[in-house]
C-alpha cells in the first residue's frame, strides 16, 4: 500500500488558514505563484466513490462466450475440426470469440484416437522426406552411446608418467629411391624430388615427451593436417596420416597405449572427413551437390579418378598397420565408387587384421573397424560378429611368450595389462549387442564361456550387453564370475560391472536378495579399500532400489567398517559421497532415513569440511525437494538442525556470496518446513534456537523474523482478534524477538522494511507501544540510508528504494494513533525532519515528491473518518474527534510543505530545468486538484498558476494535458463539482508548434 | 623403411605444366577421359586450350602424338660407360603430327580447339600398354607446339595419355600355387642345422593375375620357434632388353607389401593381398627386343633377422 493510495479528502468546515507568501519568479517568469492552502479540500465519500468506480456488473447470459465458464460439450461442430486443424494447435482457439474451447473441442464427439488417426495419415503423406532420416536411425539411433563420450572416458583413464616418443619419418623414402645403384628412371627420380621437397628429408625422432608434450605433440600433428589439406599439399597430408598411424603399433609405453588410440584415431577421422568431403565438392556438378543417398552413378569421372588414386595410393603403403588404418579411415569413400564397396572393403579388412601379431594392437585396430563400421554401414552386422570372432581366436595370444616378455621389459602387471584391453572389447561389444536378438547375446556370451569364461571377456560381457538382459541373468553371471579363470583380472572389478547393470536394471524378483548376499560376500572380503568402496559404491544403489532400511543399514555398517582404519575414507570422499547421493535419492521419507542407525555415524566419516558441506546440502536439497508436510518429528528436527548447523558453521570470512546464498536458501527452506502445529510456544522456541544456531547468515534471520511475525499472526487468526492475557504476552514476545533481531541485521533497507512489517504486525496484534518503537526504529534509521547500495554487483542510487520505502511508511501511518504523551503526529513530524535534514541528491526532485505524498497522508489525515482502520486499534480520527486544534496542527504542516515545493520549482526555474519544473507543477496540479478544495479561490488560483507553469516552457506533454481538463470537464458534471467548470475554463491549452 | 613406396606418387603431379606458358598466354591439353586411358582403335580426343589476356599472333599450332618405348642398358650388365653411352635407340609405335591451326591470330581469352587422333597403327606394330619401368619404359605423350616469330618463344605443352593394351585372346585358366616352407625346402643356405624350426604353408589362388584385380591367397604360420617380426610381399619386375647378340636381365623392385607384423598367431590364416600398381605394371609383355615380366616374392623376417624368401612368377594379363 502505498500514500498515492490514499485518497486524500478533505472537509471544508475547517477555518482557512491563509498562507500566501509571494514568489516572484524573477528570472524569466513573470506569473505571480499565489500562495495557498491545502486546507481546502473537497468532500469525498470514500466509499461512494469506491462504488462509482467499479467496473458496471452485467449478468451473463447462459451461451455466451466467457472464459470461466464451464465446458459444454455441443454436437454441431463436430466435423469442423478437419484433419489440418486439428494439427495446426489448438493453442489460439482460446482467444476466439468462437464457441470453440480448445478444450471442448477435443471431446466434440469425435474420439480422439480416430482423429490422431486421421492426423496420422497427413502427417504420413508430408514427412516422406524425413523418412530416410529414420531409416538411418532404424540402423542407430540416439541411444547409440556414441564414439565421443567413450573417447574422454578412455583419455582420463589410460594414463602414463613414463617418457614418450614420437619417430616420424617424413619424406624418408626418399633416401631410398635415391641410393647408389638403383637405376630409378630419371623422370621418376625427379618426381620424387618434387614430392620430397615438402618435407626436405625430415626425420625427426622427439624423445623423452611427458604426457602432456606427447597429447600436444599430436595436437599439432592433427592441426599441420588440416593445414597441409587446406594448402593444397596432399601428399603431405597423406605422409602425416600414414606417420600417426605407424605409432599405432609401438607399444612401447603400453599403458598410454588406449589413449594413444584415442589421439590418433582423431587424426585418422579428420582426415577420413577430409578426403571425402574433397571428393564431394568435386562431385558438385553446375554447383548442385549430389543428393544424400547418392549412387556412384551420379559421381562425376574426375571424382571417381580422384577417389580410386586415393585407394590405389593407400594400397601401396609399406606397412600393414598404417594401411589397415589408413584405408579403414577412408572407408566412406567406397560409396563413390561402387554400391557394394563397403561390403566388400569390410570382410577384407577385418580379415587383414590377423596379420597383425601383436594382441593389444590388433584388438584396437578391430575396435577402430567396428568403430568406422558402425558409422558407414550401420547395416552390416556380419562384420562386427566376425571381427569379434577372430578376436577369440587369437585370444590365447595375450599369454603368449612376446607379450610376456614385452610385459617383463615394461615392468607391467598382468591385471593392468588387461584392463587395457577393456576399452577395444566394450566398444565392439557394445557396437555387437546394439539392437540385437537376445539369441545373438547368448550366442557370444557361449563362446566367451567356451574360452574358459575368461574374466576379461566376462568384465566385457557385462559392460557391454544391455542391461536388462544381464539383470535377467544374474544369477549364472554370479556363477560364472565365481568360477572364472581369473587370469589375472581382478574380480572386484566384474562385481562392479554387475552391480552397474543391476543399478539400471532389475532382476527377477526371487533372486534380489540371494543375489545381494552373493556379491556381498566377494565384496565385504575386499582388502584394499580403494577396491572395496568402489565396489560397494555401485552396489548401494541396487540394495536401496529392492531392499529396506534394514539391509541399507547393513550395508552402511560395513562400508564404515571397511573404510575407517587408517582414515581409508579420507582417499574416497567422492564415492562415499556417491553413496549417501544414492541413499538419499531413495529414501524421500526422512523420518525413515535418520531411523537407518548407521546414517549419521556414516556422514561422520565426511571429515574434510569442505565435502561435509556439500554432503549436507545434498541432504537438505533432497529434504526440502522430497518433504511434502511440514513437520515435528523430533528425528528429523534434531538431525537436519545438526546437518544445517555444520552447513551455517562452514560460513568465514572468505565464503562467496553464492555459496552463502546458496546455504541460507536451503536452511530457509529447512525452516519453513517445520511446524509443532498449534504449539506456538513450542514454535517461537525453535525459532529462538535457530537464531542462536544460524546467527552468520543474514537471510535467515529474515526468515525467521517473518516466521516469528507470520506466528504473532497466526496466533491472531486462531484467538479471532481477541488475544487473551496469555496469548497477548506471547504475541508480546514474539514481537520481542523481531525488535530485537533486526538490528543485528546489516542491510539498512532489510531493516527499514522489517521495521515497517513487523511494526504493522505489532499494531495488528494491539502491541501500540511496540508498534511505536518499531516505526520509531524506522524513522530514526532513515538518516542513515546510504546514497547507493549495491544491487547485483552494480552500484545504484538508492533515492527510488527509499522513495518506495517511505510512502509505503506514510500509508501506515495513517493509521497508528498518537502516543499520548508526545506531541500531534508526532511521527510524521519526526519523519518529516529527518527528510528534510537527510542530504538528497543534488539533481533529483526526490524530497519534493515525498513531501508530495505527505500532502496526500496530511489530506487523509484531516478526514472525519480515514479510508481503513485496523481492528481494535483506534486511529487519530478516533481519538481526536475531527478536533480543530488537530486539524489547525494539519493545516500548518501542509502550508510549510507547499512553500517548500513552490520553493523548489522556483530554483528549478532558476537553474533553467524547465522540463523538471514542468513535470513537478503538473504532479503538483495533479495532488490539488485531487486532494484540494478547489471552491476555495487562492487554491483555485494557485492550481491556474501550476497548470500555466506546467505549460509554460513547453515542456508539458499535450496528450497529457489534454487528457488532464477532459476528466476536469467529466468531473465538473458531477453534482458538488459544478465549480470545476469555471476551473476548466480558466485553464488554456497551449497548442505546440 | 620407405611408408608409402615411391611408385605411387604419380598422380598428384604427373602433368606439370611443361613450359607452355608465356607472359599471360597459356597452353594447355585437354583429353576427353577423365583418367586418360585409351585402348587401340578408339579415338583419342580432347582440345587444346589457349588462354590469353591479349590476341595471340603465332605461326601455326601443331599436335604431336607419340609413342616409344626406351630401352636402357643397366650398368650391372654392360658396364658403366656402354650404359651411359649405348643407350639403346627408342622404338617408335606410333607417332602423328597435325596442323591445328594455321598461322594467324587468336583472340583474346580462352580458345578451344578441339582435336582427335584415331589410335591406328601399322600392320606390323602394336600398341604396347604404358609401363613405367627402370630399364624399360612405355610411354604415351601429346605435345602441343605453337610456332612464334622470333621475338617470343615458342610454346609448347606435353601431357602423357595411357594405353591400355587389347584384352587377352583366349581363355585364362586360373593356376593356383600350393606351398610349404620349412628350412628343408630352402635353398642357398650354409648351415641348415643351425636354421630355427618353422613351417609356414600357404597358397595363391592365381599365379595368372588379371592385372585389375588384387594378387590373393593366404598364408599360416603352423609352428615357429623363433618369434616372427614380419611377413612382406615384395612385387619384382624382370626386364629384359636386347637381342640375339647380348641381352641384359634385371630384376628389381616395384613395391613390398606387408601382410603381417609383430609375432603372428599360429595356426591362423593371414590374407595374401596385394593391388597391382598402375603405371608400374602392365600385362606380361614378350617382343623380340625386351621382356616385362613379373614376379612376387613372400618375405618371412624372423625375430633373430633370419630373412626367408619364397619364389614365385606371376603372368599378368589384361581382361
Amino acid at each position: 500500500m502505498t500514500a498515492g493510495a490514499i485518497g486524500g479528502h478533505v472537509t471544508t468546515d475547517h477555518p482557512e488558514s491563509i498562507f500566501s507568501p509571494c514568489l516572484h519568479d524573477n528570472c524569466t517568469c513573470h506569473v505571480i505563484l499565489i500562495i495557498i492552502i491545502l486546507r481546502h479540500s473537497r468532500e469525498r465519500d470514500y466509499s461512494e466513490e469506491l462504488e462509482s468506480c467499479s467496473l458496471e456488473k452485467i449478468p451473463v447470459e447462459f451461451g455466451d462466450y466467457h472464459p470461466l465458464k464451464t465446458i459444454t460439450v455441443t454436437e454441431s461442430k463436430t466435423k469442423k475440426l478437419g484433419r489440418k486443424e486439428s494439427t495446426s494447435s489448438t493453442s489460439s482457439s482460446c482467444s476466439s470469440n468462437s464457441v470453440a474451447d480448445p478444450l471442448s473441442s477435443v471431446l466434440d464427439g469425435t474420439d480422439p484416437l480416430s482423429l490422431f488417426a486421421a492426423t496420422a495419415e497427413t502427417v504420413a503423406a508430408t514427412t516422406e522426406v524425413s523418412r530416410k532420416k529414420r531409416d538411418q536411425e532404424e540402423y542407430i539411433g540416439s541411444d547409440f552411446e556414441p564414439w565421443s563420450s567413450k573417447r574422454g572416458e578412455i583419455l582420463a583413464r589410460y594414463t602414463t608418467t613414463e617418457k614418450l616418443s614420437i619417430n616420424l619419418f617424413m619424406g624418408s623414402d626418399r633416401g631410398k629411391t635415391t641410393t647408389p645403384g638403383s637405376a630409378v628412371s630419371e623422370k621418376v627420380r625427379t618426381r620424387l624430388e618434387e614430392l620430397d621437397d615438402l618435407e626436405e628429408g625430415s626425420q625427426k625422432e622427439l624423445l623423452n615427451l611427458t604426457q602432456q608434450d606427447y597429447i600436444s605433440r599430436i595436437e599439432e600433428l592433427n592441426q599441420s593436417l588440416k593445414d597441409a589439406w587446406a594448402s593444397d599439399q596432399k601428399v603431405k597430408a597423406l605422409k602425416i596420416v600414414i606417420q600417426c598411424s605407424k605409432l599405432l603399433s609401438d607399444t612401447s609405453v603400453i599403458k598410454f597405449y588406449p589413449s594413444k588410440f584415442v589421439l590418433i584415431t582423431d587424426i585418422l577421422d579428420t582426415f577420413g572427413k577430409l578426403v571425402y568431403e574433397r571428393i564431394l565438392s568435386m562431385c558438385m556438378d553446375n554447383k548442385t551437390a549430389l543428393p544424400a543417398n547418392f549412387t556412384p552413378d551420379n559421381v562425376n569421372d574426375t571424382a571417381k579418378e580422384t577417389c580410386l588414386n586415393w585407394f590405389y595410393k593407400i594400397a601401396s603403403i609399406r606397412e600393414l598397420v598404417p594401411r589397415f588404418y589408413v584405408e579403414a579411415a577412408i572407408l566412406k569413400c567406397n560409396k563413390y565408387l561402387s554400391k557394394t564397396g563397403i561390403s566388400e572393403s569390410l570382410p577384407r579388412l577385418t580379415s587383414m587384421i590377423k596379420g597383425i601379431g601383436d594382441p593389444l594392437v590388433s584388438v584396437y585396430a578391430r575396435a577402430y573397424l567396428c568403430r568406422v563400421g558402425m558409422e558407414v554401414a550401420p547395416h552390416i552386422k556380419e562384420n562386427l560378429n566376425q571381427n569379434f570372432f577372430d578376436f577369440l581366436l587369437t585370444f590365447k595370444q595375450i599369454h603368449s611368450d612376446t607379450v610376456q616378455n614385452q610385459l617383463a621389459v615394461q615392468a607391467v602387471e598382468i591385471p593392468i595389462y588387461l584392463t587395457l584391453y577393456s576399452p577395444a572389447i566394450d566398444w565392439m561389444l557394445r557396437c555387437i549387442a546394439y539392437r540385437a536378438p537376445d539369441s545373438l547375446l547368448t550366442e557370444m556370451m557361449e563362446r566367451c564361456k567356451k574360452l574358459g569364461n575368461n574374466a576379461l571377456l566376462l568384465n566385457s560381457v557385462m559392460s557391454a550387453f544391455r542391461a536388462e538382459f544381464i539383470a535377467a541373468r544374474s544369477m549364472s553371471f554370479i556363477g560364472m564370475i565365481k568360477e572364472c579363470d581369473e587370469a589375472g583380472f581382478p574380480k572386484h572389478l566384474l562385481f562392479r560391472s554387475l552391480g552397474l547393470n543391476l543399478a539400471l536394471a532389475d532382476p527377477p524378483e526371487n533372486d534380489r536378495l540371494q543375489i545381494l548376499n552373493e556379491a556381498w560376500k566377494v565384496i565385504t572380503k575386499l582388502k584394499v579399500p580403494e577396491d572395496y568402496i568402489n565396489c560397494a559404491e555401485v552396489w548401494v544403489e541396487y540394495t536401496c532400489r529392492h531392499f529396506t532400511k534394514r539391509e541399507v543399514n547393513t550395508i552402511l555398517a560395513d562400508v564404515i567398517k571397511h573404510m575407517t582404519p587408517d582414515r581409508a575414507f579420507e582417499e574416497a570422499y567422492p564415492q562415499l559421497q556417491s553413496v549417501i547421493t544414492k541413499v538419499i535419492a531413495h529414501f524421500h521419507d526422512f523420518s525413515v532415513l535418520f531411523s537407518v542407525e548407521k546414517f549419521l555415524p556414516f556422514m561422520d566419516m565426511f571429515q574434510k569440511e569442505s565435502v561435509r558441506v556439500e554432503v549436507c546440502k545434498c541432504i537438505m536439497e533432497a529434504f526440502i525437494k522430497h518433504q511434502q508436510e511440514v513437520t515435528k518429528d523430533p528425528v528429523i528436527l534434531n538431525a537436519l538442525l545438526h546437518v544445517c548447523k555444520t552447513m551455517h558453521d562452514s560460513v568465514n570470512a572468505l565464503s562467496l556470496e553464492d555459496e552463502k546464498r546458496t546455504l541460507a536458501h536451503l536452511i530457509n527452506g529447512f525452516i519453513r518446513l517445520v511446524s509443532f502445529g498449534r504449539d506456538f510456544e513450542q514454535q517461537l522456541s525453535f525459532y529462538v534456537e535457530a537464531r542462536a544456531l544460524f546467527c552468520n547468515l543474514e537471510p535467515v534471520l529474515v526468515q525467521l523474523i517473518h516466521s516469528v511475525n507470520l506466528l504473532a499472526m497466526e496466533t491472531k487468526k486462531v484467538m479471532k482478534g481477541n488475544h487473551s492475557r496469555k496469548t497477548a504476552s506471547f504475541v508480546r514476545a514474539c514481537v520481542a524477538f523481531c525488535f530485537i533481531t533486526i538490528p543485528s541485521l546489516t542491510s539498512i533497507f532489510t531493516r527499514l522494511n522489517l521495521y515497517l512489517h513487523s511494526g504493522q504486525v505489532a499494531l495488528a496484534n494491539q502491541c501500540l507501544s511496540q508498534a511505536d518503537a518499531f516505526f520509531r526504529a524506522a524513522v530514526s534509521l532513515v538518516p542513515e540510508v546510504p546514497k547507493t547500495i549495491n544491487i547485483d554487483g552494480k552500484m545504484r542510487s538508492s533515492e527510488a528504494f527509499l522513495l518506495e520505502f517511505l510512502s509505503n511508511l506514510f500509508s501506515t501511518l495513517l493509521v497508528v494513533p498518537d502516543h499520548p504523551e508526545q506531541g500531534v503526529l508526532f511521527l510524521v513530524r519526526g519523519l518529516l525532519n529527518v527528510i528534510e535534514n537527510y542530504t538528497w541528491e543534488d539533481n533529483s526532485d526526490d524530497k519534493v515528491r515525498i513531501y508530495t505524498s505527505v500532502l496526500h497522508l496530511l489530506a487523509a489525515l484531516s478526514q472525519e473518518s480515514y479510508l481503513y482502520h485496523i481492528d481494535k486499534v483506534d486511529s487519530n480520527d478516533n481519538l481526536y474527534g475531527g478536533d480543530t486544534k488537530f486539524l489547525a496542527e494539519i493545516n500548518k504542516l501542509c502550508d510549510t510543505l507547499i512553500g517548500q515545493i513552490l520553493e523548489h520549482l522556483k530554483v528549478l526555474g532558476k537553474e533553467k530545468t524547465l522540463k523538471r519544473q514542468s513535470s513537478l507543477a503538473l504532479l503538483f496540479f495533479n495532488t490539488i486538484l485531487a486532494h484540494g478544495d478547489l471552491r476555495n479561490n487562492k487554491l483555485n488560483q494557485l492550481a491556474v498558476n501550476l497548470w500555466n507553469l506546467a505549460q509554460k516552457h513547453g515542456y508539458a506533454d499535450t496528450k497529457t494535458m489534454v487528457k488532464t481538463l477532459e476528466y476536469i470537464k467529466k468531473r465538473s458534471k458531477q453534482s458538488d463539482s459544478s465549480h470545476l467548470g469555471d476551473l476548466a475554463n480558466r485553464l488554456p491549452l497551449q497548442s505546440r508548434t | 623403411m620407405c611408408a608409402a613406396s615411391h611408385v605411387t606418387f604419380f598422380f598428384l603431379k604427373r602433368y606439370r605444366a611443361g613450359g607452355g606458358e608465356d607472359m599471360g598466354t597459356v597452353l594447355d591439353i585437354k583429353i576427353k577421359r577423365a583418367n586418360k586411358v585409351y585402348k587401340e582403335g578408339e579415338l583419342l580426343s580432347g582440345v587444346v586450350v589457349v588462354v590469353s589476356k591479349d590476341t595471340v599472333q603465332h605461326q601455326g599450332i601443331f599436335l604431336t602424338m607419340e609413342g616409344s618405348v626406351s630401352l636402357q642398358l643397366s650398368a650391372k650388365s654392360v658396364g658403366v660407360f656402354e650404359a651411359f653411352y649405348n643407350s639403346v635407340k627408342p622404338i617408335q609405335i606410333i607417332s602423328n603430327t597435325v596442323e591445328m591451326v594455321k598461322p594467324g591470330k587468336l583472340p583474346s581469352g580462352k580458345t578451344e580447339i578441339p582435336f582427335e587422333f584415331p589410335l591406328i597403327v601399322k600392320s606390323n606394330k602394336v600398341l604396347y600398354e604404358t609401363y613405367h619401368g627402370v630399364f624399360v619404359n612405355i610411354q604415351y605423350t601429346l605435345r602441343c607446339d605453337m610456332k612464334r616469330s622470333l621475338l617470343a618463344k615458342d610454346l609448347t605443352k606435353n601431357c602423357e595419355f595411357i594405353i591400355h593394351s587389347q584384352p587377352q585372346k583366349g581363355k585364362q585358366s586360373p593356376s593356383p600355387v600350393d606351398f610349404t616352407i620349412t628350412p628343408e625346402t630352402l635353398q642357398n643356405v650354409k648351415e641348415r642345422a643351425s636354421l630355427p624350426r618353422f613351417l609356414i604353408r600357404g597358397h595363391l589362388d592365381s599365379s595368372n593375375c588379371v592385372i585389375t584385380q588384387p594378387l590373393t591367397g593366404e598364408l599360416m604360420v603352423e609352428t615357429s620357434e623363433v618369434a616372427i617380426k614380419s611377413i612382406e610381399l615384395q612385387l619384382v619386375r624382370v626386364e629384359t632388353c636386347g637381342c640375339a647378340e647380348g641381352y641384359a636381365r634385371d630384376a628389381t623392385e616395384i613395391q613390398n607389401i606387408q601382410i603381417a607384423e609383430g609375432d603372428v598367431c599360429r595356426g591362423l590364416p593371414i590374407p595374401i593381398y596385394m593391388v597391382f600398381p598402375r603405371l608400374f605394371t602392365c600385362p606380361t609383355l614378350e617382343t623380340t627386343n625386351f621382356k616385362i615380366e613379373f614376379e612376387v616374392n613372400i618375405v618371412v623376417v624372423l625375430q633373430d633377422d633370419h630373412l626367408i624368401t619364397e619364389n614365385f612368377p606371376l603372368k599378368l594379363y589384361r581382361l
